[in-house]
């Protein structure tokens, strides 16, 4: 009952791929587990009903059925379609070069996030070389304010606020304090409202009356239940809102919302947040969203982050010498901390396709890194660059310095001469991996290919993923 | 009786909405037939009572209404109307009343805060000796806002500053509520999410000082915003696997068309509800009571 989507489609898919040939009835049982997984993830009642027919008809067209992996078929036939209703393109915010100020207008439920959202987007416009102003309209919650005082202050942005009890006329003297420091975006945080509440709906359109906003972004919690299409058809009937951040996404809620969001009112997401630090606003991805409600793993921002961990200069010296198909407990030292820059082996492994299920059965040991750090910690300069000194009395010797016994050692350096090992025949299969980079096509076969690869050696408390499959995809986009 | 008009008004807007529905299916006469079972399952999934509680509920009254030989749609819903309220454990009533220490717990933005203020200013009417403790310290301006509240409610506030550890904070609202003689202690605790093993685990060692030191006996709650979808049922297992709740406050009641994820949480982790907020005002914190909650939900077709 408590399995999540990525479970219950996975067990689906698992189940067709069993078969070589599918039925109507086969599909018909697994757009029946998606439906009430859809349903499950919070997806519109309205929407699912849709989406399942037509996903059903799809599947059912005789060119899918006939090819070589039918199965293979559902799961991309469901994928695009999920993409296509979250919307095709990567929607922006768009800022006119020549306005002074641009304003950007926050809108949203109570406890949906808006005031986070508005410093986060100050922190991403103050990154891009804008220099925000933070407008504090909410008048009735109690410090909301001086939350949004706290949060400008914290990433340097100018906070306007006032102890007039008129919302409209802070917005105004907002803008008129954006022009005098030459802000040249204002960012106008509005109080929280229940869509219900007349009085606050016709507050926001006074607001917006007033200082005319170049957008108005809706927060919607991205673990806002069937009620989500209510909301938003309210508030898009009364403030006609331009695009949406899905807040709260660091959850593991599926953020079915944002497809009935999208669905019903027509409006983009543009944003993500994910938690409370500044930098966590994404430019949302239709594409990723919909792997994530899917759960085939959030294959391409994991890429991603392991570009940016590559692009670093001491990664670059570690990799010239994996060129060189050698590997000292340095370098697997560096991997580790690559790994953890990435988000921790928890982020990694859940952003993997089946990752959350093997995080939430336990599987994965997200401390497996921290010790055996200490243990190379334990270990001497020369022991370190030529590991094949170990004997069993310098291993003891590690051991008591790291507080952990010989087998952790010894296990320890299993794992790091599989790795070494890994490293060199990946190496020599790295003219291979070249031929295949010319044709990267679908963003999520390359991560396929990393899962794929025949016999693996497993990091430390990782079942099926491997340091080389990281180290893999990053040379393949670091290049 | 005026506490529950006042609950039946905040509650409108779901019986509105579900009763639109009903009435839609009830349309189509009183024959009781597969589309009435889809629809009334559509019905109540809509209500964000999750899947599989909507399926459970609509497959015991399918059997129970060939049982007991139900004539019509009326004696179906008015069964519905028992299942749901059958669905809810006791242990709501007076759930603030005895002396206590409790502790708010949630994720971020489902309004712990605001309850917190709300319940100590029942309290502080009823004659309790009220002291809150602002265990919130990582979010801007949560403390500020707890002291507001505190204000409203004239009663006495425990906050450090801003990133001072929320335990000691405890620690210390328990020592000042036992030198003022308090015996209702209101902890206010930071929101988070429930997948942050971190900050689960923080959470984990406040309440355990909490435990170690009180000497009242220790309460956790749950504040669950009533438009959040299915994960709210993950929140609830989550909070209650690592700290063993005591029950539910369901916040927001009255912004909404739904609230179904109540009978969800109810169901399967057999936690008392013992709160319902519906309004933004000090007075819109109602008690919860399971017949009024399924017959608000359900609305009453058979009398009318």
């Amino acid at each position: 009952m408590f399995d999540n989507l990525q479970d219950q489609l996975q067990e689906v898919f698992d189940d067709l791929r069993g078969k070589g040939r599918l039925s109507e009835d086969d599909i018909r049982a697994a757009m029946r587990r998606v439906r009430m997984a859809l349903l499950e993830a919070d997806v519109s009642y309205k929407v699912v009903k849709e989406f399942v027919s037509k996903a059903s008809a799809r599947c059912l067209e005789a060119d899918v059925l006939d090819s070589l992996t039918p199965a293979q078929n559902v799961v991309k036939v469901v994928l695009d379609e999920l993409t296509a209703l979250l919307g095709e393109s990567d929607a922006k915010l768009e800022l006119a070069p020549n306005k002074q100020p641009n304003v950007i207008m926050l809108v949203g439920l109570q406890g949906s996030g808006k005031t986070t959202a508005a410093a986060k987007l100050a922190y991403l416009l103050k990154r891009e070389g804008h220099n925000p102003l933070l407008v504090a309209c909410d008048v009735y919650r109690p410090a909301a304010a001086d939350q949004l005082a706290t949060l400008g202050g914290e990433i340097g942005a100018r906070v306007y606020r006032s102890d007039s009890k008129d919302p409209v006329q802070i917005a105004r003297e907002g803008i008129r304090c954006a022009i005098d420091n030459l802000c040249d975006v204002a960012i106008i945080d509005t109080a929280g409202r229940l869509h219900v509440d007349e009085d606050m709906m016709q507050e926001a359109e006074s607001i917006k009356a007033a200082v005319e906003p170049d957008e108005v972004l809706m927060v919607v919690d991205a673990m806002t239940g069937q009620d989500a299409v209510n909301v938003v058809e309210a508030f898009s009937e009364r403030v006609e809102f331009d695009g949406v951040i899905m807040s709260k996404m660091d959850g593991d809620a599926r953020g079915g919302g944002a497809l009935s969001v999208r669905q019903s009112t027509g409006k983009p997401i543009k944003f993500t947040s994910s938690g409370e630090k500044p930098d966590s606003l994404e430019v949302f991805h239709p594409d990723r969203m919909a792997r994530r409600i899917l759960g085939m793993g959030d294959m391409v921002s994991l890429i991603e982050s392991a570009v940016k961990v590559q692009q670093e200069e001491e990664e670059a010296e570690a990799a010239a010498r994996m060129a060189r198909m050698d590997l000292n407990l340095n370098d697997f030292l560096d991997m580790n901390r690559q790994v953890r820059k990435m988000g921790g082996v928890g982020k990694l492994v859940s952003a993997l396709p089946g990752g959350d299920r093997m995080m939430a059965q336990g599987q994965v040991d997200e401390h497996a890194l921290d010790r055996m750090e200490v243990i190379i910690n334990s270990m001497t300069k020369r022991e370190r660059e030529k590991p094949d000194v170990l004997n069993g009395s310098r291993r003891a010797r590690i051991a008591a310095g790291a507080g952990v016994s010989v087998q952790a050692v010894n296990q320890l350096m299993k794992q790091y001469g599989e790795t070494r090992k890994q490293v060199k025949k990946m190496m020599s299969a790295y003219g291979d991996l070249e031929d295949t980079r010319g044709r990267r096509g679908k963003k999520g076969k390359k991560g396929k290919k990393g899962k794929r690869g025949g016999k693996r050696m497993a990091m430390p408390g990782m079942g099926g993923m491997s340091m080389a499959d990281i180290k893999r995809i990053s040379d393949m986009l670091g290049q | 009786m005026g506490l529950i008009s006042r609950f039946k008004e905040g509650m409108s807007k779901t019986r509105e909405a579900f009763r639109e529905d009903m009435n839609l299916i009830l349309n189509r006469g009183p024959a009781v037939d597969d589309d009435f079972w889809d629809g009334l399952e559509e019905a109540l999934i809509v209500s964000d009572m999750g899947v599989y509680s909507a399926t459970t509920i609509v497959e015991r009254l399918r059997s129970e209404a060939v049982r007991k030989g139900y004539r019509d749609a009326y004696d179906v819903l008015e069964a519905l109307n028992d299942s749901i309220a059958a669905e809810f454990p006791e242990g709501a009533e007076g759930f603030f009343d005895e002396p206590c220490i409790v502790l708010f717990v949630g994720v971020n933005g489902s309004g712990k805060t605001t309850t917190t203020g709300k319940i100590a200013k029942q309290a502080k009417d009823a004659g309790r000796q009220v002291i809150l403790g602002c265990a919130d310290t990582f979010r801007a301006a949560a403390i500020e806002q707890l002291e507001v509240w505190a204000e409203r409610a004239d009663v006495r506030i425990c906050a450090r500053e801003r990133g001072s550890d929320p335990a000691s904070v405890c620690y210390e609202t328990i020592e000042r509520g036992e030198q003022d003689g308090a015996d209702l202690v209101l902890i206010d605790t930071a929101g988070r999410l429930h997948t942050s093993a971190d900050l689960m685990r923080e959470l984990e060692k406040v309440v355990a000082v909490v435990r170690k030191r009180a000497n009242l006996p220790v309460k956790l709650v749950l504040v669950i915003d009533a438009t959040t979808g299915q994960n709210g049922l993950q929140q609830a297992r989550e909070f209650n696997d690592a700290l063993d709740l005591d029950g539910v406050v369901i916040t927001k009641l009255d912004g909404t068309a739904k609230g179904g994820i109540a009978v969800a949480v109810a169901h399967y982790l057999q936690i008392p509800v013992v709160k319902l907020g519906v309004g933004e005002g000090l007075e819109d914190l109602k008690d919860f009571d399971a017949r009024d909650y399924a017959r608000s939900l359900v609305g009453d077709f058979a009398a009318e």
